[in-house]
């Protein structure tokens, strides 16, 4: 065999590995939502959603947790969507070059590799014992919020970066002011952009289990909450509670309660990956 | 008046992005007068020699290195099995694959990252444990090993996309001066491609690394819950986070010695991650300034 002869063999053996390695990780996931459909889809049905939790795994049911959760995703994107697109709007349109946004930018691209755990350990001190809200619905929002806030920022830059300038030229020289051309043109233009960031976030919030549980959030609750002052648990939590169990019944019902919560994931990820196509499109 | 607006405008979204700051002042202050109140209690010397952790039992010891190990080995099996993987995934995509499939396995290799942490813990600890368990018959029920390869496959996506971002925007002039030499794809991937974008890859495997360190869940579910000084990766063992977990689970007083360990543990933590963050933000900026 010539040299060249080997080296063709070589590129040719690297991209069938290539392929391989393409497809891994996919497979892996394949045959482990595939394994839990098959220990938690028998499991599922109506009352699995709307019973309280008990002690009999087959009594068992996840409406607490899911309301639970529920709540602190309304809750927390109601905290973080102004406050974090409110910092992206002001970080690309008004921060001029100096040392504060410098530090803004590389602040924010810290907050952003801090392990969720930590964001944890500041909650429990902050608002649940300063504040004094308790192991509550309102904490661990609260919580989550400072958690996505980098996510929503970095998005919504993105997404203002990609309006073009002739839009802003356009009305400027209709005689807008600055924030007339932000509120009536930029924003509605990146709309499409900052939605898919923040439906992003909180879908990565909805599986967050490690900050809330630090925050104090209860493995089981008796009642679903009825204001933002009340205990909760949270779909995550429930799961690791049931898989800390030894009996087999347990088992079962986290792999049911996980095919909800990655139901859910799937979801807002395809809302969010339709807003960014529909929008991209609407771009160009 | 129009200005008056204008400016008050200006300076409410500011105080807004000023929030992300306050959000760092606040970490690293509660993490800090946490303990520092334990290192009054604890020597630090001992916090960084001892070799045992058992704050919970009746003989107390706080040695930090048990954990320290934990999350090492555990963060050194996961980078094992992302790193091959997600840099072939990227050479592969950015050198290989066809545009339309590239712009197809994309977002699903991302799902991987999307998938909530808790579900891989479900992974490691039902599936691969019980199936490594046929061929190691001596493999614990909780060990870092399914844990770590379980959590490598959930950072594929970080070292790859990133990976394959820093491979794409090498200039198209370079591949083609290699491949007019006559150098085949593979040899253009390795001796031209790769190098060019060396500080984009090194990013996405510090990243990852500090992605790996912070991971809670999987290993609270699937490694275990016992700080052991070890290299074993067959045997339980403890990692920072899975520790901060168990004491966050029971019933512990504000303001006891046990609480404030996990404010120890957690500012250990916090400046591995931060010093990792920091330098990849650095090698990122210069990286910037070379191609723009």
């Amino acid at each position: 065999m010539t040299s060249i002869q080997k080296n063709r063999l070589k590129d040719q053996l690297f991209k069938f590995w290539g392929i391989a390695c393409t497809l891994i990780g996919l497979v892996m996931l394949v045959i482990f939502i595939g394994g839990i459909l098959v220990d938690g889809l028998s499991r599922i049905d109506w009352a699995f959603i709307t019973d309280l939790p008990s002690r009999k795994p087959e009594k068992s049911g996840i409406w607490t947790p899911l309301m639970g959760s529920v709540w602190v995703l309304v809750l927390t994107a109601i905290i973080s969507f102004p406050i974090s697109v409110a910092a992206g709007v002001y970080l690309e349109e008004y921060a001029k070059k100096n040392r504060l946004s410098a530090l803004l930018e590389i602040n924010i691209s810290n907050l952003a590799g801090v392990p969720s755990i930590i964001y944890g350990l500041l909650g429990l001190e902050v608002f649940v014992r300063i504040m004094n809200l308790g192991a509550s619905v309102l904490a661990g929002a609260l919580t989550l919020s400072l958690l996505i806030l980098p996510i929503i920022i970095v998005a919504t830059r993105e997404a203002i970066k990609a309006v073009p300038n002739s839009i802003r030229d356009a009305s400027y020289a209709l005689g807008a002011s600055k924030w007339q051309t932000i509120w009536n043109q930029i924003l509605p233009a990146s709309s499409g952009g900052i939605l898919t960031g923040v439906i992003l976030a909180l879908s990565r919030a909805v599986g967050e289990t490690a900050p809330l549980i630090v925050v104090g959030a209860l493995a089981y609750v008796p009642f679903a909450p009825q204001g933002p002052l009340d205990q909760f648990s949270v779909l995550p939590i429930q799961i690791f509670n049931w898989i800390s169990r030894p009996q087999q019944g347990f088992i079962d019902n986290a792999a049911a309660a996980i095919i909800i919560l990655l139901l859910i994931t799937f979801i807002m990820n395809g809302i969010a990956v339709y807003f960014r196509n529909k929008w991209q499109k609407k771009l160009q | 008046m129009r200005k008056i607006k204008e400016l008050i405008i200006e300076k409410s979204l500011l105080s807004s992005a000023l929030v992300t700051i306050a959000v760092t002042i606040g970490i690293i202050l509660v993490l800090a007068i946490e303990a520092f109140l334990f290192f009054k209690e604890v020597s630090i010397f001992d916090f960084f020699t001892d070799t045992q952790w058992t704050p919970l039992f009746t003989e107390k010891h706080y040695g930090i290195l048990p954990l320290l190990s934990g999350t090492l080995l555990t963060t050194f099996i996961a980078i094992s099995v992302a790193l091959p993987i997600g840099l072939s995934i990227s050479i592969y995509l950015s050198e290989y694959a066809p545009r339309s499939f590239r712009k197809t396995i994309k977002p699903l290799l991302e799902l991987l990252a999307a998938v909530p942490s808790v579900v891989y813990g479900f992974f490691a600890l039902v599936v691969v444990t019980p199936y490594l368990q046929q061929f190691m018959p001596s493999l614990s029920g909780f060990n870092s090993l399914s844990a770590g390869i379980v959590m490598g496959i959930m950072i594929i996506p970080f070292v790859s996309s990133l990976s394959e971002d820093a491979l794409f925007a090498v200039p198209k002039s370079l591949r083609e001066a290699s491949y007019g030499m006559g150098a085949t794809r593979l040899q253009t991937a390795f001796k031209v491609v790769v190098p060019a974008a060396s500080s984009g890859i090194i990013v996405s495997i510090i990243l990852a690394i500090s992605r790996a360190i912070g991971e809670t869940m999987i290993v609270a579910i699937a490694a275990g819950q016992q700080p052991r000084l070890t290299l074993d990766p067959t045997v339980p063992v403890e990692t920072i986070t899975a520790y901060i977990v168990q004491v966050s689970l029971g019933d512990v007083q504000h303001g006891s010695l046990e609480y404030r360990t996990i404010f120890a543990a957690g500012i250990t933590l916090f400046v591995f991650t931060f010093l990792l963050n920091t330098l990849s933000f650095r090698i990122r900026k210069k990286y910037r300034e070379k191609y723009d």
